[in-house]
């Protein structure tokens, strides 16, 4: 098990510390594309001064090290109460070296006893597969970024959205207007299209996932994609809402069954520091090789 | 590029603009969620936070203890400042503030602080904890460590050259709001 536990501080280290190579490519691409000598074009450089940093100091990109997420893709017969008492252990310690912030509060007391565990802290999502390696993703998602995602009931009448997908556009792109610069943009969107409130939310942050510059198989969701990529950088909201030409870097919508009563519209907003990485792991525990 | 140093006057927080870029050096305090709803029931802030001509960080920062003893803050970007916006005018006009650092911008009662008291909202950037932490030379006290937990305590950073951008002056101008108009305007012509 301490082999596991190593591994999986591993995996926190270096999701707090270092942006996956996709988001970084997109965030270098929007630095160019800004006007020089604006205030958009100085938050780009810092960020960029910032991304490096942390990886050199092996420090949090963002204080806020954010809801701690893991998703496992787990062989048939692994032992999941001891691999998620492992990840409990190992957020501890990943916790009392500085990779994440004292950062999970008793809601009702209000205290925070530094260490990260408790009910709901860590979240862990199984998923079984025949595979025999172990997929350990994690996302770490900050609290500004989260604030901002939204639930549409639609028809949304003072918006005019209906239930298709042109209504689908309008309250989504309602979300970015309403976001502004709060959530740490440019962010990234992870959409889902129906399904119930919390199944919702939960398919729309999976979303994350996914790489930045992946396109979605299924055309109409494509299609939908590039266009609210597009016209939300139209919009001039720009980093932190500065201003400029970079509001979102992308992207990301499913669609799940709904109930014929119920159309919901889920969307949680990714902030630029879009911490997710993952590790392909034996059944020992040792890192095979690094996912994104 | 303007450089702000603590102490700040009134006459130095009257002259700036938004879109002026600023580097702040000098005594920085962090305060945040449960600081704001402290001061605003009436909590008292013990003689040495003293924030009058000073700053306030909307910041809950990764600070450790490094092997001397002393305290290294190794993560430090702003926190979602909209959050204070029912406390903010208030500690802006009883603790006499000139300056507040957040991200993300503050609602039309704390533009009215600003302008009435001589106060300005400062934007860090959001997400920029390692480059905003080597702003942090040291760290001079810390209050409520134990009652509020690291993230929400005070902590007294002496600070050098921490760049922000003035998003809400003391004319009532806020960036905000003219970007939420202009964004508003856009997107309708574009459903």
């Amino acid at each position: 098990m301490d082999l596991l536990k190593e591994s999986l501080i591993e995996v926190i280290r270096r999701t707090s510390a270092e942006l996956p190579e996709d988001v970084r490519a997109a965030i270098a691409r929007s630095l160019e594309t800004e006007k020089k000598g604006t205030i958009a074009e100085s938050a780009f450089k810092i960020i960029e001064r910032n991304i490096a940093l942390a990886k050199t100091k092996s420090q949090p990109i963002c204080q806020d090290t954010g809801t701690i997420i893991f998703y496992i893709d787990a062989p048939l017969g692994l032992d999941q109460i001891a691999f998620e008492e492992t990840i409990r252990e190992a957020v501890k310690e990943a916790t009392k070296k500085g990779y994440l912030r004292q950062n999970s509060v008793d809601s009702l007391t209000g205290e925070n006893d530094g260490t990260n565990v408790g009910p709901g802290s860590p979240v862990v999502h199984f998923h079984q597969h025949r595979s025999a390696e172990i997929n350990v993703k994690l996302i770490l998602k900050g609290g500004g970024c989260e604030n901002v995602g939204a639930q549409y009931s639609l028809p949304a009448e003072k918006l005019k959205a209906n239930r298709d997908l042109d209504g689908c556009r309008k309250v989504i792109l309602d979300a970015v207007l309403q976001a502004q610069g709060k959530g740490c943009g440019p962010g990234i969107l992870g959409v889902c299209i129906g399904g119930d409130r919390s199944t919702g939310y939960e398919l729309s942050k999976q979303q994350f996932l996914r790489r930045l510059d992946d396109r979605n198989p299924n055309p109409e969701l494509d299609r939908l994609e590039q266009d609210i990529l597009k016209t939300a950088n139209e919009l001039g909201i720009g980093p932190m809402g500065f201003g400029g030409k970079t509001t979102l870097l992308g992207v990301k919508i499913c669609a799940a069954n709904r109930l014929p009563a119920s159309f919901f519209v889920s969307i949680s907003y990714m902030c630029w520091a879009y911490r997710r990485l993952g590790a392909v792991m034996d059944s020992t525990g040792a890192i095979k090789s690094w996912l994104y | 590029m303007i450089e702000l140093k603590t102490p700040i006057s009134e006459e130095t927080i009257r002259a700036l603009r938004v879109g002026d870029e600023v580097l702040i050096s000098g005594t920085v305090f962090t305060g945040r969620d449960v600081v704001h709803k402290y001061l605003h029931e009436g909590g008292k802030l013990p003689p040495e936070v003293n924030l009058r001509d000073g700053i306030l960080y909307h910041c809950g920062p990764v600070v450790l203890k490094d092997e001397h003893g002393q305290w290294k803050v190794t993560a430090a970007g702003p926190t979602t400042s909209i959050r204070e916006e029912p406390y903010q005018w208030k500690v802006i006009q009883d603790f006499g503030l000139r300056g507040v650092i957040g991200k993300g911008g503050m609602g039309d009662k704390t533009v009215a602080a600003c302008e009435h008291h001589g106060c300005v909202y400062l934007h860090a950037v959001g997400g920029a904890a390692q480059v905003l932490a080597e702003c942090v030379k040291s760290v001079r006290s810390v209050h409520f460590l134990k009652e509020f937990g690291s993230p929400e305590a005070i902590w007294e950073f002496e600070v050098e050259n921490f760049p922000s951008v003035v998003t809400i002056d003391s004319h009532g101008r806020s960036l905000h709001k003219e970007i939420f108009a202009q964004s508003q305007e856009a997107l309708a012509k574009r459903l």
